[in-house]
């Protein structure tokens, strides 16, 4: 997977999780988590991210592995290990009856970190929450219990955030903000760990893409490398005249035809440094076809990850 | 130890408490003042004494006893319960505190809420009787004690239960018939023989006595046996919750 890193802040080690039930949720994941990365955890439902999130924080036990958090063990060293951690959860449990700014200062508390009324304030004003720190949390909107979430994980400054479906519920704009504020943490050093659904989420803030499936981790690549490694583009080529029959000097390249004659594809990978298309071109061209109209259309991680869940199904 | 953490549970526990001052204190009041008005003065003025003792007097102790451990249980198992059905328990869970630190925090709050309830129903009771109290310091110190240890039962309550119907059940079914058949009302050497040796498995018995003991310097078993009493039961509950702690038991899966 992504290999000896030296500076991985988490550090999953074969961990299992098979629920009380005889459920396997998890099937020996290893993930290695880079100090200051944005990483997104992709998986259908029910893949085993929240499991995974769990595990790493503390609300449920591994049945086998070992999980370090900045060289704490997680079990042996909890208190270290936890006290670099913040954790927004999936679900918005919150209680109803409290006040934002109690809920937060209370987070803070729980984590053992001095009273700090300036940094709460801060971390509320920049979620926009500053206005609602005396109403109750009942009395707020889905997104606004999303953010009070996102304070009260922020307000013991961890060092290591962990998002689980940040963007469930929200609307659009508020998912901007909340990326921004997550690439802000990012700059001041904080790790961040998101689980989404949403490929777009994903290639918009990430620094590196893992997809889980079934209780599997079935890869992990810097966002770009994947995208470029995976991403085949594709050249379609559009001809005034239908071709019936591929002509014999065209075989060697990887062409098929298309829209009853009138169309080629012809895929590549953006990774060689020829891609063949000068010769392509010129080669159509020496077969005396007419060419209508070209154009190009990289695949997207979406592309990518549903030809791996599907793969591995 | 986490001293922060511990304080920011009670206080967070607290506030809930008094956010709800209506019901957390007037209810104590009024149902207390209630028992005075019908067994204090309808049914006692009938009694006269109970070993000496003006049956609205010798009531009061255990009137106290009734609602201190019915307060502990109640507080400490709504408390720890709440956190579970709403799902905020993820973040008890999650942060640097011990299994330790959660309880004291949760007990010490819960026991303070019932000692103050406690308190309170004492201080209604001399509104209505004439009462001394032969020894204050260990009246205080079996009062704290069975704070403490009812909040400890009502903890472990509050982890087991998985429902609010659950979470009444014991209090329901066991301590309130407890409570009221171990002597609130009446002394137990009133009871035929036969329920008297029954009595006796009832570890409520020895609370009461105990207590009723440093009001009126007089006890149906000895001061002894009381504290032994309460000590076994206090232990019982640590252990049950030590071993809770140790296998995660309804807290994580
Ligand atoms: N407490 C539990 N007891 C038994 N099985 C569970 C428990 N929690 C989760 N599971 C099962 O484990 C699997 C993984 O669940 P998990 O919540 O980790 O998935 P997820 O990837 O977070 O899904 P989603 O995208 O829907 O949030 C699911 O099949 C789920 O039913
Ligand atoms: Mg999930």
């Amino acid at each position: 997977m992504s290999g000896e890193r030296m500076s991985a802040i988490v550090s999953v080690k074969d961990v299992t999780k098979t629920y009380d039930g005889g459920f396997t949720a998890l099937k020996g994941v290893s993930l290695d988590i880079e100090q200051g990365e944005i990483l997104a955890l992709l998986g259908p439902n029910g893949a085993g991210k929240t499991t995974l999130i769990s595990v790493i924080c503390g609300m449920v036990n591994a049945t086998s592995g070992t999980v370090e958090v900045g060289g704490y063990d997680i079990v042996e060293k909890f208190r270290g290990a936890r006290s670099l951690i913040g954790l927004v959860p999936q679900e918005l449990s919150l209680e109803p009856f409290e006040t934002v700014l109690n809920s937060v200062k209370f987070s803070r508390g729980l984590f053992g970190k001095p009273r700090d009324d300036d940094y709460i304030e801060r971390t509320l004003r920049q979620l926009s929450l500053w206005d609602k720190k005396d109403a109750r949390v009942k009395e707020l909107s889905g997104g606004m219990k999303r953010r009070v979430l996102i304070a009260k994980a922020l307000s013991h400054e961890p060092r290591v955030l962990f998002l689980d479906e940040p963007s469930a519920g929200v609307d659009v704009e508020l998912r901007k903000d909340m990326w921004e504020i997550v690439r802000g943490l990012r700059e001041d050093g904080v790790t961040i760990i998101l689980t989404t659904h949403y490929i777009e989420e994903a290639e918009a803030i990430a620094d590196r893409v893992g997809v889980i499936n079934g209780g599997e981790i079935l890869l992990v690549k810097d966002k770009a490398e994947l995208m470029s490694q995976m991403g085949q583009k594709q050249l379609t080529i559009e001809l005034h005249q239908p071709v019936t029959q591929m002509p014999e000097a065209l075989s060697g390249y990887n062409l098929s035809i298309g829209n009853d004659g009138y169309c080629l594809e012809y895929s590549y990978d953006t990774r060689g440094d020829r891609t063949g298309i000068t010769s392509l071109l010129s080669d159509l061209a020496a077969q005396g076809l007419m060419l209508k109209d070209v154009s190009t259309s990289q695949s997207s991680l979406e592309d990518i990850f549903v030809g791996l869940v599907e793969g591995a199904a | 130890m986490n001293l922060i953490a511990i304080k920011a549970i009670y206080v967070y526990e607290m506030t809930r408490f008094f956010r709800t001052l209506l019901q957390s204190f007037i209810s104590p009041v009024i149902s207390t003042s209630l028992y005075f008005v019908v067994f204090g003065g309808a049914i006692g003025s009938r009694i006269e004494t109970v070993e000496g003792i003006s049956y609205g007097a010798f009531i009061v102790p255990g009137l106290i006893m009734l609602s201190v451990m019915t307060q502990s249980t109640a507080n400490a198992s709504f408390g720890i319960y709440f956190p579970k059905f709403i799902g905020t328990v993820y973040e008890l869970l999650s942060a640097p505190v011990s299994y330790v630190e959660i309880l004291i925090g949760y007990v010490g709050a819960a026991a303070t809420k019932a000692l103050l309830v406690g308190l309170i129903i004492l201080g209604t009771a001399f509104l209505f009787v004439d009462l001394q109290i032969a020894h204050p310091i260990a009246m205080m110190a079996f009062l704290v004690m069975t704070c403490f240890s009812f909040s400890l039962l009502g903890f472990i309550i509050g982890i087991w239960a998985r429902s609010f119907e659950q979470l009444q059940l014991i209090p329901l079914l066991v301590i309130t018939p407890l409570v009221f058949l171990g002597g609130s009302f009446y002394s137990v050497s009133m009871l035929p023989p036969i329920w008297q040796s029954i009595t006796m498995f009832n570890p409520v018995v020895y609370l009461i006595s105990g207590f009723r003991w440093a009001f009126f310097d007089s006890a149906e078993v000895s001061i002894g046996l009381s504290l032994f009493a309460i000590a076994l039961f206090t232990g019982v509950c640590i252990a049950i919750i030590g071993w809770i702690f140790k296998t995660g038991y309804r807290l994580k899966s």
